[in-house]
């Protein structure tokens, strides 16, 4: 038999809340760690799927992001370190009838599974992918990632690292993501939005979240976490949008050709009609956004985005998966075992 | 000049020539035809390990193995009597495979010069003069003469017409053996139905090799081997891999879950892979993964949701797996690994045979990660052998390692058609929906049944959403443990169920012989037929020793212990090093000797049938 009979589908009541979603373990990341108010939002996202807690399954690999399915009253796996792309593969494809969920990390799904993470976004399967990048090695205890800027001092890079670290949206959309966001976990409220984002799109769901290690690597992305700086340092993608950053919307960036540059909205030599209009929906574009990349520290940088990159429809692998199995039975009618097992060709002895 | 009728026992037949010359499909011709015939058979293809070799040449050389008779044939025979070849390189790279004084049926045409140079053999070398001048008993006709001869008149070109050679050989062995064409020309008219001009040309050319052995007395004697004592039922010949097929199919279909495949191709697995992802209609979902550790990975993921996962392989693969085998083996999910064994470690030998991956199964995880295991011995037996490790993984929610190798997986034999109401669905444990309101019990993941085997909980199923990993759970909860004894308690209790599964199958039979004596051959997986046969040719020879094969080597049968210790020695044949001798060393404190060869190919029957008489006689 090929259906499945264990689901018990269940609608949700409309009644549940964030707290339904959080299990009765003690959360163990360090006072103060960014996946605090990453866990949070995730929780404040769940009522809003519209689905019972059995319905809805977080896989995730190892690090310290990868404890998190340990923290969500739904179905969970903490499987092994690189793999959670897989084995949330295996799943989504033979039940494409659950809410599926990656949570990872910048060296769990960047450098031990990068191959995984790398195929997942090319197939295209409706799985939500949130990568918790906090460029070092928590769980180890603060080794240099794949993230980790060129020159850091970390305890395996004491002269500092010479890797040179990869730019996550860049690679998604190198690997032909159909969904490729960014958001900080110092912005609850624009993290709600990109969470919610990531749920809605149908496909591979890529949201790349700088998250703060507090022990390790405090303060890495604080040129555009702290409030005092974010203005001038962070850009907020919005659909249809002009490209607009810094206190008073006082800068914008405008494409000369291929070429982002800073213009200067004050100076009345620019205005918001002259500015790159943000389109979630060009690829092309989205690729330029990805190596708005620089080291913002340095004066006259380009802002770095956040928000949705690209969010592109196409058919998902589960979906092209399950038209071939009906393609099939259409064709050739559910398989005959007899059939199959006597082949072309038998002889019978009496 | 009378033709002498002689009737045989056994033959072997090797055909052999360039990866053009149809050999393959000659080969399973005459295998269908003998079949049919009501012999007893086994077969076994010896393809170049290059894909496209250059033609002509030694490394090119494709070729076919059958052994028939009208007693019952376990391999497809150590040494041939009738060696067919279509060209010097196949002369050269198989003679060393023919019993001396044997027949060669030669290919003139494929004697040039340039067939010698491509083949290696110096300008001045004769060698079917020195074959003949060997004692080898050397028939030589131009086929590529013949059949243009034969097939001048039916408008196909010259190279249609050369491709159907190999019938016209297929012709003259049919004649030599006296089996009937009809199933041959069947066949032909199905595989041309849409060339009929082609259909029709092959068929002539094999009535016409048929007529040409009768007509040109090429031979001074003519073999007929009679019908073999088969059990009654209806046959179909199968190779390992398509057997596997089958097997997982079978139990997608008998029973109430969906089977997911996650595999990477490798040989000598790709088969596996191959034959189900065209039964999209069988309730089997096959995944091609973007590598090995994925394959595994995904299985995982979709046992987690509810289908069985598989996984198939060959020994590197596997050792990729090992981790998330392990992943598997905390989780307790249902998992079937296939290791399609092949020689040596890293790349090795693909496209050759070994055993050697027995103690990597028994051994190869990290910490204590009990798995249960499982060999197959036969291409037939490879399909009962799947559906009982199917069977294993979801009714004791292990991870279940199944064991072929190359030689089974491309080697051939009749197998008689099971029934499909006598294979038993497999009975999966999935736990119930449950109100998890204030008044419901809290559902225990990890508490587990009188057989230490834990619910299936799938998600989806109301009341049960939980959360699983590779990290050590407490023992009913399944919540994350730090605490000593729980590691310890857990940890006794994966091995503790892995040795209950010893009470869920059956007791172990002698294949051959008492259950005490002299001398006890213990094998297990693809050397069966090949100790089955020196054992009984020992045994017809007078000598005191049985015979058991294993199927279950993780857990062992309950009564291995107590048939072993009936005999004075034991001997295990095995295509490594010893692994199995190790383990029953190990296991039962007895002095067990191996028998080891590690050639890339199956063991001999002759070598090994003469270690067993040395051991009966000292």
């Amino acid at each position: 038999m090929s259906t499945q009979k264990t689901a018990n589908q269940t609608q949700t009541n409309g009644n549940l809340q964030a707290k339904d979603f959080a299990s009765d373990q003690e959360v163990r990341w360090c006072p103060g760690c960014g996946d605090y108010t990453i866990l949070k939002q995730v929780q404040n996202l769940m009522p809003k799927l519209g689905l019972e807690p059995e319905n809805i399954v977080f896989v995730a690999g190892i690090g310290c992001s990868s404890r998190f399915p340990y923290y969500m009253n739904t179905f969970g796996m903490h499987g092994i370190h690189g793999r959670a792309p897989a084995i949330a593969t295996g799943l989504k494809v033979a039940r494409p009838d659950l809410s599926v969920w990656v949570v990872t990390g910048d060296g769990d799904a960047l450098s031990i599974g990068g191959n995984h993470i790398i195929h997942l976004l090319r197939r295209n399967l409706d799985i939500n992918v949130l990568l918790f990048n906090n460029e070092i090695y928590g769980l180890t205890k603060g080794q240099y990632s794949p993230t980790s800027p060129q020159g850091q001092v970390t305890k395996t890079s004491p002269a500092g690292s010479v890797d040179s670290p990869f730019n996550p949206l860049a690679l998604a959309l190198g690997a032909n993501s159909s969904f490729a966001a960014r958001a900080m976990d110092r912005d609850p409220k624009h993290l709600q939005s990109m969470l919610e984002r990531t749920a809605e799109h149908k496909g591979t769901s890529f949201l790349e979240i700088y998250q703060n290690c507090i022990v390790f690597n405090d303060g890495a992305f604080s040129p555009y976490t702290d409030k005092s700086l974010r203005d001038s340092t962070s850009l907020y993608l919005e659909d249809g949008q002009p490209l607009v950053f810094g206190s008073g919307d006082a800068f914008g960036v405008r494409l000369d050709g291929c070429r982002p540059e800073i213009v200067d909205l004050r100076s009345g030599k620019w205005s918001k009609d002259d500015l790159w209009v943000h389109d979630e929906k060009d690829r092309n574009k989205a690729w330029l956004l990805t190596s708005l990349f620089d080291d913002n520290t340095r004066e006259g940088k380009l802002p770095r985005p956040f928000g949705v990159f690209l969010a592109e429809e196409r058919p998902t692998y589960e979906q092209l998966v399950r038209d071939q199995i009906s393609a099939a039975m259409e064709r050739h009618g559910e398989g005959d075992l007899e059939q199959l097992l006597t082949g072309e060709e038998t002889w019978t002895v009496k | 000049m009378s033709i002498i009728e002689k009737q045989k026992k056994e033959v072997t037949i090797r055909f052999a020539g360039d990866s053009g010359d149809g050999i393959q499909l000659t080969g399973s011709q005459f295998t269908s035809t003998t079949a049919l015939s009501g012999n007893d058979l086994s077969t076994f293809p010896d393809y170049p390990a290059e894909i496209r070799a250059p033609a002509g040449t030694v490394a090119g050389v494709s070729g076919f193995q059958i052994h028939f008779g009208s007693k019952a044939i376990h391999t497809p025979g150590d040494m041939c009597d009738v060696l067919v070849v279509m060209n010097a390189a196949a002369l050269k790279a198989n003679l060393k495979f023919l019993k001396s004084g044997g027949i060669i049926i030669a290919n003139t045409d494929g004697f040039g010069k340039k067939d010698l140079s491509l083949a290696k053999y110096a300008p001045e070398d004769t060698p079917i003069q020195d074959a003949k001048n060997s004692g080898y008993i050397v028939i030589e006709i131009d086929v590529t003469k013949m059949t243009r001869e034969s097939l001048k008149d039916t408008g196909l070109t010259l190279k249609e017409i050369d491709r159907s050679k190999n019938m016209f050989v297929l012709g003259v062995l049919y004649w030599l053996f006296s089996r009937p064409k009809d199933s041959t020309i069947q066949f032909l008219n199905r595989k041309f139905a849409k060339k009929p001009g082609i259909a029709e040309a092959n068929i002539k050319a094999l009535n016409d090799g048929f007529t040409y052995a009768i007509a040109t007395e090429l031979f001074s004697e003519r073999y007929s081997v009679d019908a073999a004592p088969i059990e009654p039922g209806t046959y179909r010949n199968i190779t390992g891999n398509d057997a596997i097929v089958l097997g997982i199919a079978a139990v997608a279909k008998r029973s109430e879950f969906p089977v997911f495949l996650g595999s990477y191709p490798i040989t000598p697995a790709s088969e596996i892979l191959q034959g189900l992802s065209g039964l999209k209609n069988y309730g089997v979902t096959t995944f091609q993964a973007e590598d090995e550790i994925a394959a595994v990975a995904s299985a995982i993921g979709a046992s987690f949701g509810g289908s069985l996962g598989i996984t198939t392989s060959s020994g590197p693969g596997v050792a990729l797996k090992s981790e998330a085998i392990g992943l598997a083996t905390m989780l307790e999910l249902p998992l079937v690994i296939v290791n399609v064994q092949r020689a040596g470690p890293s790349t090795g030998l693909p496209t050759k045979t070994e055993q050697s991956d027995l103690m990597q199964a028994f051994y190869g995880r990290a910490g204590e990660a009990p798995v249960a295991i499982l060999s197959a011995s036969s291409p037939a037996d490879c399909f009962d052998v799947t559906y009982e490790a199917c069977r294993i993984a979801v009714e004791h929610m292990i991870p279940v390692m199944l064991l072929t190798d190359g030689y089974i997986a491309n080697g051939a034999e009749p197998w008689k058609l099971p029934k499909i109401p006598e294979l038993k669905p497999v009975d999966p444990r999935f736990e119930k929906a449950r109100d998890n309101g204030q008044d419901g019990e809290p559902f225990l993941p990890y508490k587990r049944d009188e057989n230490l085997v834990r619910p299936w909980a799938v998600p989806g199923t109301k009341g049960l959403a939980h959360r699983i990993g590779g990290l050590e759970k407490d023992h009913e909860t399944g919540n994350i443990s730090y605490d000593p004894d729980n590691h310890q308690k857990m940890t006794e209790m994966r091995e503790m169920k892995r040795d209950m599964i010893a009470n869920f199958i059956p007791d172990q039979q002698m294949d051959e012989g008492n259950e005490t004596g002299k001398l006890l051959v213990v094998g297990w997986g693809s050397t069966y037929g090949t100790i089955k046969s020196a054992v009984s040719e020992a045994r017809e020879d007078g000598m005191d020793v049985s015979f058991l094969h294993l199927r279950y080597l993780n857990p062992f049968p309950k009564n291995l212990g107590s048939l072993l210790s009936g005999f004075g020695k034991i001997l295990v044949p095995e295509i490594n090093r010893g692994q199995l001798s190790r383990i029953l060393r190990e296991r039962f404190l007895l002095p067990v000797e191996g028998f080891n060869r590690v050639q890339g190919v199956p063991l001999m029957v002759a070598e090994l049938k003469e270690k067993i008489i040395q051991m009966c006689k000292s």
